[in-house]
């Protein structure tokens, strides 16, 4: 797209409108703002796994210096005080219903994780809250720990209600179909893999700080939130149970998300209810050994694949078997990430007559696994593009060339997978193409030759990949076991000077929402950019909203907020049309002005906006004054992003690193709004893949202590582990939002952890390597290298 | 108590702060200047940097009395009036930036990365913003905008 054709409207690198504060340190983060007279809360966490607690002795620490309160799980009981709530859950295969263990705000009678919140010492300052914390004696009896997912079932049981440590047992598909493409398959192509375990990090750790208001009966929560409305409606109807009017929830600046500030932590509902029973503000920043143990993690399945092929090499048959960690607890969307977004992807981009899948959701005593940057897309296109690989392998194609005759044809849309989804449109030959000559894959193999020639082994992986975004709709959602509806609300609000400030449901947390969303209402009604107020995070400013995630907010955010602007300017029209005494359908709205067809007739549209104010001259007996619209947007369906992406590495067989040394993607987000934006969403994402298939790795130790509980020991993409990316796009827009948008802040994510593992499978292949797990460590990687020479020399 | 005395962005301040102060701390908490800041508490992801005595250092390693007399340079004190310091608007003109929280470490860290080595390589850059990290960028156009930024600032 060429950059600034259109000025600050759709389609233009507009640089963007948030930078400023951001980079002169004025930003607001949760963790910034101080209220007068607040206090301090400090966690004291389970050093356990899984135990009962016996005793809690806390006199010593209330008579500290400084000390103001200290609440154990008992004190929440008696206050009626609930726990986060599962927001979707599934039926079982059986009929039955998804077991729901209570989850209090701090542990009442056992812990089941460690990190998990046991006790709230509250205090002047932080110093005198965590020395109080010291003198806390915690009697534990300890309990086995549950850690390897794989025999999680034959365990000891962690709740009640959840017999054999299983949450649901969910399955989707013709299981029957399946088994017969299998039988009557010409090859079969099995795998096994495991989507390692990750822990999103954030850089800003999660922080609320509440503050109670005696004289309305009334709470403030300021939190490190992606969807205030819903962080309101959880505390307060679920945990308070106070009406939802008594609690104003702000997001303002948030320091990233990727899913994990989703969820409603015990830690805010802390502090929300501490705040009215001291009659202080309350404030709680996580350092970030917090965050490591106690945000949702992501990802951690095991998958066994197997795959159909006929005579022809054609797919006919795909079953998956998944074995899902859900953790100690169940977050918010820690059901549905493993299953409905996870299942219905499993036909990925390819034509797959019969396709069945089993999903089991494990307890575990770790911390709690949900949702994080793709959620259940990343584990879907992980194995399906894995599986893709070694089946070219096996049948000994073009992986390339495998996937495009397996692709759906670009005629077949829409598409009706046999998993649920219909794909409304997409065409997967041209970014394939594109990527493959961005690459130079044509040139690849003189590339392999020349780094052989160094002693580096060099290999190539691709990825194509199918998503969905934009979660939708809820009448469907609802009848999959959703709680919360998925539409997104939009007002706004033009000032009598034709100023424009736009109230979205949608939440920014670096996606640049306040640029893209701008521009899209500069565009339509043609009004400066500078004069767009984009306004989010403020439960008591929006109408309702759920948040962003599943890269909803500009196909279902930016949606609702075109409907918003499209009522706008029908009002507009009929005011325009009064003022200058024509029928209302010869008045024509272009570049910002109301015209009369065939006429010189004009009205700007800061004119308009005035008079629906300064109403002396209006059409009273059609319209009220004013010009303020709203829209709620409910999507028809999901949106599905699509695209290829090309790894390239070469491995030190002395060292067994693996360097990433090219980078090349074609995406179809659809139409785009600001092109400079998207390529910042997919570099991101390509680094969090990158980061899962060579370096993270959330590991706890047969105790269930959390090893990599620090920078020290998960290791973080930095700079000089990556490349420049070349990233390119091609388009079909979506059918079924006004702006043609499908969101692209997750593709990045989904498509690359497999590019990256089938191109070190690739370098290796030589050896005789054919799998890899994630993360590609160097160790990991030595000693595949090693193990192969040795077989060879024997 | 310490009595600590320093110059922060030009200002001479002064307050008296538990011995254990860090001089992040000092920054945020006593001075009210929260664009520095804290992303971890090991001393690895550089949320934290500012320039003390016009060297760029984690300020969550460093004790605020440890500062005594030095001058210290946060991401408040960079930009001339309205006007931003070339390497932010470097990181403005090539979308260095996201979320914003890794951001004024990453400033800071880059400025004085090009103050040591005015023209880096791309491999450069890479390696001297090792010791930042930034989750939300993949850091393409990070080093796009240290390019930028070094350019500006007569590299
Ligand atoms: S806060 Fe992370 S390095 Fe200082
Ligand atoms: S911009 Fe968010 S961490 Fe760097």
């Amino acid at each position: 797209m060429p950059e600034g054709s259109i000025k600050d409207g759709i389609g233009a690198s507009v640089r963007r409108k948030e930078d400023k504060r951001f980079l002169t340190g004025s930003g607001r983060y949760t963790a910034d703002i101080t209220r007068p007279g607040q206090l301090h809360v400090h966690f004291i966490r389970s050093v356990h796994a899984h135990a009962n607690i016996k005793a809690i002795r806390k006199d010593a620490a209330a008579a500290a210096e400084g000390v103001v309160a200290i609440f154990t799980g008992e004190d929440v009981a008696a206050d009626g005080i609930g726990g986060p709530i599962c927001g979707w859950v599934v039926t079982n295969r059986d009929g039955s219903p998804t077991n729901e263990p209570p989850h209090p705000i701090l542990a009442n009678g056992a812990v089941r994780y460690v990190g998990d919140h046991v006790v709230a010492v509250i205090a002047e300052t932080l110093e005198q809250a965590m020395n109080a914390a010291e003198l806390v004696e915690i009697d534990y009896e300890v309990l086995a720990p549950v850690v390897d997912l794989a025999h999680a079932g034959s365990g000891p049981q962690i709740h009640e209600n959840v017999p054999g440590n299983m949450y649901f047992d969910f399955e989707l598909g013709d299981e029957a179909a399946a088994a017969a493409a299998l039988d009557s398959a010409a090859t079969v192509v099995e795998l096994e893999v495991r989507n390692n375990r990750l822990i999103p990090n954030a850089m800003e750790p999660r922080a609320a700080l509440a503050e109670y208001d005696p004289i309305d009966d009334s709470y403030t929560l300021f939190t490190t939130s992606q969807n205030p409305h819903l962080t309101r409606l959880v505390i307060g109807a679920f945990m308070l149970s106070i009406p939802e009017s008594k609690l104003r929830v702000v997001a303002p600046d948030v320091g990233g998300g990727f899913g994990s500030k989703i969820y409603v932590y015990p830690e805010e509902a802390v502090c929300t209810w501490a705040s009215k029973k001291l009659q202080r503000p309350v404030k709680w920043t996580a350092d970030r050994s917090e965050s490591f143990l106690a945000d949702a993690h992501g990802r951690d399945h095991i998958n066994k694949v197997r795959m159909a092929l006929d005579k022809d090499n054609r797919i006919t048959g795909l079953r998956v078997d998944t074995v899902a960690n859900i953790g100690s607890y169940l977050s918010a969307f820690s059901v549905v990430t493993p299953t409905i977004l996870h299942a219905p992807l499993l036909s990925g981009c390819y034509r797959i007559p019969a396709i069945y899948t089993n999903v089991k959701g494990m307890a575990t005593t770790t911390a709690p696994v949900d949702a994080y940057r793709g959620a259940g897309r990343p584990e879907a296109t992980y194995l399906l593009e894995r599986v893709m690989d070694t089946a070219a392998r096996q049948v000994g194609m073009d992986p390339a060339e495998f996937r495009r005759m397996n692709f759906i044809p670009k005629d077949a849309f829409p598409y009706q997978t046999p998993v649920a989804l219909q794909y409304d449109i997409g065409d997967y030959e041209p970014p394939l193409d594109k990527a493959l000559e961005m690459i130079d894959y044509k040139g690849f193999e003189a590339r392999r030759a020349e780094a052989a020639s160094r002693g580096k082994y060099r290999g190539i992986g691709l990825s194509s990949y199918i998503e969905a975004c934009g979660i939708a709709p809820s009448a469907v959602a609802g009848a999959l076991g959703a709680r919360v509806g998925l539409y997104e609300s939009a007002t706004v609000r033009v000032d009598p000077t034709g100023t424009v400030n736009v109230f979205t449901g949608t939440h920014s947390h670096g996606q640049g929402h306040d640029t893209t969303f701008a521009q899209i209402v500069a565009d339509k009604l043609g009004v400066d950019i500078g004069s767009v107020e984009i306004i989010h995070g403020d439960s008591d400013r929006i109408p309702f909203g759920m948040g962003s995630y599943g890269s909803r907010s500009l196909a279902v955010g930016g949606a609702a907020i075109a409907k918003a602007v499209d009522k706008v300017i029908e009002k507009s029209k009929i005011i325009a049309a009064h003022l200058m005494e024509a029928a209302d359908a010869d008045v024509v709205f272009a570049d910002g002005k109301f015209t009369v067809a065939g006429t010189d007739n004009e009205k700007g549209f800061g004119e308009i906006a005035l008079a629906a104010y300064v109403p002396h001259n209006y059409p009273h007996d059609r319209l009220e004054p004013g010009l303020e619209e709203t829209a709620f947007y409910d999507p028809l369906n999901f949106t599905y992003p699509s695209g290829t992406h090309i790894a390239e590495v070469e491995i030190d067989p002395s060292t067994g690193v693996v360097e990433l040394v090219d980078w090349a993607c074609c995406d179809d987000f659809g139409n785009l709004i600001n092109p400079m934006i998207v390529e910042g969403q997919v570099h991101g994402g390509i680094a969090q893949g990158v980061g899962q298939a060579l370096l993270e790795n959330a590991h706890y130790d047969e105790t269930g202590q959390l090893i990599t509980a620090s920078y020290m020991d998960y290791c973080m993409p930095r700079a000089d582990d990556l490349p420049n990316f070349k990233v390119d796009y091609t388009v079909t827009a979506c059918t079924h939002n006004d702006l043609g948008v499908k969101g692209c802040g997750e593709a990045g994510a989904i498509a690359s952890p497999p590019a990256l593992i089938n191109a070190v499978i690739d370098a290796l292949a030589p050896l005789g390597v054919t799998d890899m797990s994630m993360p590609a460590t160097p160790e990991k990687v030595w000693r595949a290298i090693n193990d192969a020479q040795t077989e060879a020399a024997e | 108590m310490t009595m600590v005395n320093l110059t922060l962005n030009g200002k001479q301040v002064s307050a008296d702060v538990p011995d254990n102060t860090l001089l992040v701390t000092f920054i945020r908490e006593t001075m009210g200047l929260t664009g520095t800041h804290v992303g971890c508490d090991t001393s690895q992801c550089g949320a934290c940097v500012v320039h003390v005595d016009g060297e760029s250092l984690k300020s969550c390693t460093m004790l605020a009395a440890g500062a005594e007399g030095a001058s210290v340079t946060t991401i408040e004190g960079i930009a001339d009036g309205d006007s931003l310091h070339p390497m932010q608007q470097a990181f403005h003109e090539n979308h260095g930036l996201q979320c914003g929280f890794c951001t004024p470490g990453m400033v800071m860290s880059a400025i004085e990365l090009v103050q040591d080595n005015p023209n880096p390589s791309e491999t450069e850059i890479r390696e001297g913003l090792e010791g930042n990290i930034c989750r939300c960028t993949g850091y393409h156009n990070i080093v796009k905008s240290v390019q930028a930024g070094a350019k500006m600032m007569g590299g």
